[in-house]
């Protein structure tokens, strides 16, 4: 107890004793709020600051000459090319439709490739016996660079969305079966006790268990994998497409427009920062049995 | 009467992660009666936690035979509760999830499960908590969620291995007056492990001491200190301190034994 609310406990009359305290408490909860308002404002303002002496120097050198605009596009003219873009449409047609393409193929692959990689995730994870037997050709496949499989599904499955779904799919699912397999072995041996003394079966044990226990493992995957995702929607349109974001970059590259190239490109980390968000929402909707940690300072 | 639980001759090796063999228990003794708390006592390391294992039928024993209730135990026990040394209530369930998981695995609708296991959260005292994750309570109130899981069950044995180890010692000892009362309102034997002599006492009616590894019963008390009790006050009776006096002497040589093991392999 401190000197003030001590003399406040003998001078005040009954109702009022913790006031002092309560009062205390409310200036300190004031203050914090106060203070991570502040530490927003300085982290947007010095993330602002990033964006202009970026954007900025590489406007000035390309104008001045320093740097070739040809071969490193400018800024400005990006924005331009955005611009038009999204007024007139693209060589491809709507630009609309090209970023639609793009998305149908990335989230396609995405939920195919996670999905067969928690089932082989868990079902491996599981079963020693097929682990132990198809262990050797699952690290043998992870060692292949995956893209160049985009070329084979660009022939098998010819040129429409189906090989680009299976490039970004293949992707995926490494990524997420090696975490799903990787969460199913570490699930903690007290809580598989736990659960068949208390009468759990086999199938009891999975879904209610394993499954939960490695969505954590799961749910951390899916970030880097999303990305993955993007990759492969794009490298399948770069083997074939007539159109997407991809396909756009591929002409534009064609067509020497250094331009063209980065203005996909923004498209891409656009779309990319979007589905972020998104799949950190359903982390938390999926794992929210968890202590919430601060999220803003994770990259 | 049969006894509860019977273990005749036990041995239990493991294989250590180099190769060797490890004996955690041998050729041990040990009879439980019916409705019956047991304390199992020893020094670190002597197998009292493997004892529990084999009972509850989580591992087989390697040589030997346990029986309970007068079967020979295969696979999982029923009618049988463990409440553990960690936390293993599930993180991912509510309160009332985790309560109502035991009714549910033994094929109760989702509803009565639901209905079995608001009454024992409010039996040990959490009512108000049931939507609450195992994240957002207190180490104490983890350990009651624990104790309504495994009772909900109504099982006829409780094992607890070193339950309320991790507990800080004003709420440890209000958690040993709750199993008390809960226990008395059950015919349950229990069988509880601890390295506290102090606890083992002021619980039980009967305490067995293990031996340093590989553990076998060294000996085992009578403790004929009536009920009920309240175990914050019944270490102040002289005839706590003649008992605790009396298997101390026994349980002493042993932790001795354990303590230069440690020291010793510890220096090579």
């Amino acid at each position: 107890m401190n000197v003030r609310s001590a003399a406040a406990r003998l001078s005040a009359p009954m109702g009022v004793r913790v006031e002092p305290q309560a009062h205390a408490g409310a200036d300190l909860t004031a203050r914090r709020a106060r203070d991570i308002r502040r530490r927003r404002l300085t982290v947007l303002g010095l993330q602002l600051l990033v964006a202009v002496v970026w954007l900025g120097s590489w406007e000035l050198t390309t104008r001045l000459g320093w740097v070739d605009k040809f071969f490193f596009a400018q800024p400005s003219e990006i924005a331009l090319k955005l611009w038009t873009w999204v007024t007139q449409g693209t060589e491809l047609g709507p630009l609309w439709d090209q970023v639609l393409t793009t998305m149908e193929e990335t989230v396609g692959g995405f939920i195919v490739g996670s999905l067969l990689g928690v089932v082989f995730g868990v079902a491996l994870g599981r079963i020693r016996l097929l682990a132990d037997v198809l262990s050797p050709y699952i690290k043998g496949a992870n060692a292949i660079p995956r893209v160049v499989v985009g070329a084979l599904f660009a022939i098998s499955l010819g040129l429409d969305i189906k090989s680009k779904i299976a490039t970004a799919a293949i992707l995926v699912f490494f990524v997420v079966f090696f975490n799903a397999f990787q969460g199913v072995r570490e699930v903690d041996r007290n809580l598989i006790a736990n659960a068949r003394i208390l009468g759990a079966g086999n199938r009891q044990l999975t879904t209610e268990i394993i499954i939960p226990s490695a969505l954590s493992w799961i749910t951390a995957s899916l970030h880097t994998s999303f990305g993955l995702a993007l990759v492969g929607a794009v490298v399948g349109e770069l083997f074939g497409a007539t159109s997407g974001v991809g396909e756009l970059i591929y002409s534009a590259k064609n067509n020497f427009d250094a331009d063209g190239v980065f203005a996909g490109m923004a498209l891409l980390a656009a779309i990319a920062l979007v589905a972020e968000a998104l799949i950190t929402a359903l982390e938390t909707r999926l794992v929210r049995w968890r202590p919430q940690v601060n999220t803003e300072t994770r990259i | 009467m049969a006894s509860a639980i019977e273990l005749r001759a036990v041995t239990k090796r493991f294989l250590t992660p180099s190769g060797g063999v490890y004996v955690a228990l041998h050729d041990l003794d040990l009879a439980v009666e019916p409705g019956e708390f047991c304390a199992v006592v020893g020094p670190t390391g002597c197998g009292k936690s493997t004892t529990l294992a084999l009972i509850s039928g989580l591992e087989p024993a390697s040589e030997g035979e346990v029986d309970v209730f007068g079967k020979p135990v295969t696979g999982i026990v029923d009618g049988i509760g463990f409440v553990f040394q960690s936390d293993a209530v599930f993180p991912w369930k509510t309160v009332l999830e985790n309560v109502a998981a035991g009714p549910r695995y033994h094929g109760s609708t989702t509803r009565d499960a639901r209905d079995a296991a608001r009454e024992w959260i409010a039996r040990v005292g959490l009512a108000g908590f049931e939507d609450r994750y195992p994240y957002q309570l207190s180490g104490g109130m983890r350990k009651r969620v624990a104790l309504a899981q495994s009772l909900i069950n109504g099982p006829r044995i409780l094992l607890m291995d070193e339950p309320f180890s991790a507990l800080d010692v004003q709420t440890r000892s209000l958690m040993e007056n709750e199993l008390l009362s809960l226990w008395s309102s059950t015919s349950a034997s229990v069988v509880f492990v601890t390295h506290d002599l102090e606890e083992a006492i002021s619980l039980s009616d009967r305490v067995f001491v293990i031996t340093a590894a590989p553990g076998t019963v060294k000996s085992n008390y009578r403790v004929d200190l009536p009920r009920p009790r309240n175990v914050a006050e019944i270490r102040f009776q002289p005839r706590f301190t003649e008992i605790y006096e009396e298997i101390w002497k026994d349980l002493r040589d042993e932790v001795l034994v354990s303590y230069e093991r440690q020291k010793r392999s510890g220096a090579a």
